[in-house]
């Protein structure tokens, strides 16, 4: 699907991106720039310094209510119940069957108040999602689609607390990591969380869309003595590559179940009662039959999205994201494969047109940050 | 970033410079400003044969693949090494040290028809 540019969504953000000579494309119905000095760069500033993502297309869900904890542990498959309040958990939304409706991240406002954010190009769906659930078993709570309230901006990487804390009278080092609070920053009344997507220390933070500009401004003046670097959508996912995190439409979808994705760690079967729990309690019986796995290339090409992989010069699963590792130096992804051969140490072919390349399969993350 | 006066561009960005019966062919600044940083590049063989508006290669971006076409016919008699090993040279020195592939050519090339830089200059101002 092609969209006029006209008939795209803009974030707060978008002139600023404009003036810093951001490269706009499409994105899930969005304007957003997929580089500004280039992918390489600003992966790296985010590895060694600090680098700056608008994030405001993302959306945000709100559960108010008496019941608003139950029906997010209903909804939810981690445990929503064992959050304190100002607490965060990665978690996901399953359908009934048990395959993803996104992947989320759940945060404790207040015992009767959850804050959810979502991917982009899921917000509708996931709203519906929720509410449908809620009605089915008569949750008392709110659901409230929130995104066009918030902006958002991520501040990510080794330096990424020294900027962000010149903006903030909030203590960021208390903030522990996954840990969120309400404060101020920027001048502008913020929920400053210690979440990120890429692998590095940092922080996602949510303000009104009138604050972004500001917000961003001055975060680019902070972060100027680190050699702060705009970041787009092409090292967002370079760094989110090599920290092994999920992508929706690539490693989860809705016809992949949480166990064939490696994400068994987010799904609390002994919660109680959730949605997609008693098709999982059926896969859990009868095992997967592929799994999830990290590979690199061995031969020359790169293993993109979408290609075909072989195992004993058969086809036996595909590539769900691929591309060059600028931090390790190699050309690295992720594969479905049967479950047997999904561990690492097992050699592959990718087929990158039409030629069969080499490639093992690895442990993952390919990258972790130093503590 | 000059373009040289002796080279001719196609409409798919690319450059070829022909000295008697041997071309010399490349991607154009312009290109590889649009692709981004180049981590891999993709050469035919040495021997091959290249056909006037077919691809001979590819170059890929952090995120993307790129067909690269021919101007002109002939056989491959050198290719870039370089590019093999540092492909980031691509985004340093697209008309000089960056090119991708020499050609012994078949015939007199119809390279006529492509634009002389200042043609292919106004042509991506305008683009």
């Amino acid at each position: 699907m092609s969209l006029a540019v006209s008939e795209l969504r803009r974030t707060p953000l978008c002139d600023i991106h404009c003036q810093m000579n951001g490269k706009m494309v499409e994105f899930g119905g969005w304007h957003m720039p997929v580089q500004y000095a280039g992918v390489l760069r600003e992966h790296h500033a985010v590895r060694t310094g600090v680098g700056l993502f608008d994030v405001s297309h993302m959306g945000e869900i709100e559960v108010i209510g008496p019941d608003a904890e139950r029906l997010v542990n209903f909804v939810s498959t981690n445990n929503a119940l064992r959050l304190k309040i100002g607490q965060a958990q990665y978690s996901a939304l399953l359908y009934e069957h048990g395959g993803f409706v996104d992947d989320i991240l759940v945060h404790k406002v207040s015992d009767t108040h959850f804050f959810i954010c979502v991917n982009a190009s899921n917000q509708w769906k996931d709203f519906e999602h929720i509410e449908l659930m809620k009605l089915k078993d008569g949750f008392k709570a709110d659901v409230v689609f929130a995104s066009e309230r918030y902006a958002q901006i991520a501040v990510q990487g080794p330096k990424a607390m020294a900027t962000a804390q010149k903006l903030t009278s909030t203590d960021l080092s208390s903030i522990r990591y996954y840990w969120f609070r309400d404060g101020e920053f920027a001048g502008a009344p913020a929920r400053i969380a210690r979440t990120g997507y890429t692998g590095e220390d940092g922080f996602e933070v949510y303000v009104e869309p009138e604050a972004a500009g500001t917000v961003w401004n001055a975060l680019v003046q902070a972060g100027a003595e680190f050699g702060i670097e705009p970041c787009g959508l092409g090292a967002r996912n370079t760094l989110r590559l090599e920290a092994k995190m999920a992508l929706y439409g690539h490693e989860i979808t809705a016809t992949i179940n949480p166990f064939e994705a490696d994400l068994a760690w987010i799904v609390k079967m002994d919660k109680g009662d959730f949605v997609g729990r008693d098709a999982l309690e059926k896969i859990v019986r009868t095992g997967v039959s592929r799994k999830l796995v990290g590979f690199e290339m061995r031969g020359r090409g790169i293993g993109r999205d979408g290609y075909e992989v072989l195992v004993d010069g058969l086809p036996a699963g595909w590539v769900t994201s691929g591309g060059p590792s600028p931090t390790t130096n190699s050309n690295i992804g992720l594969c479905y494969l049967p479950v047997h051969q999904a561990q690492p140490g097992v050699s592959i072919q990718v087929v990158v047109r039409n030629s069969p390349v080499d490639a093992v399969t690895v442990a993952t993350p390919f990258y972790k940050r130093e503590k | 970033m000059t373009y040289p006066e002796t080279y001719r561009f196609t409409k798919e960005h690319e450059w070829v410079h022909v000295e008697g019966s041997e071309a010399t062919v490349g991607i154009t600044d312009h290109a590889q400003h649009e692709l981004g940083d180049i981590v891999f590049v993709d050469l035919p063989k040495v021997g091959s044969a290249v056909i006037k508006g077919h691809t001979f290669a590819s170059v890929e971006s952090v995120k993307a693949v790129s067909d690269i076409y021919s101007p002109v016919s002939g056989e491959v008699s050198v290719i870039n090494d370089l590019l093999q090993q540092t492909p980031e040279k691509l985004n340093e020195d697209p008309h000089g040290q960056a090119w991708l592939i020499k050609v012994t050519l078949n015939a007199t090339p119809e390279i006529n028809e492509l634009m002389q830089a200042a043609d292919y200059q106004k042509y991506i101002g305008a683009e």
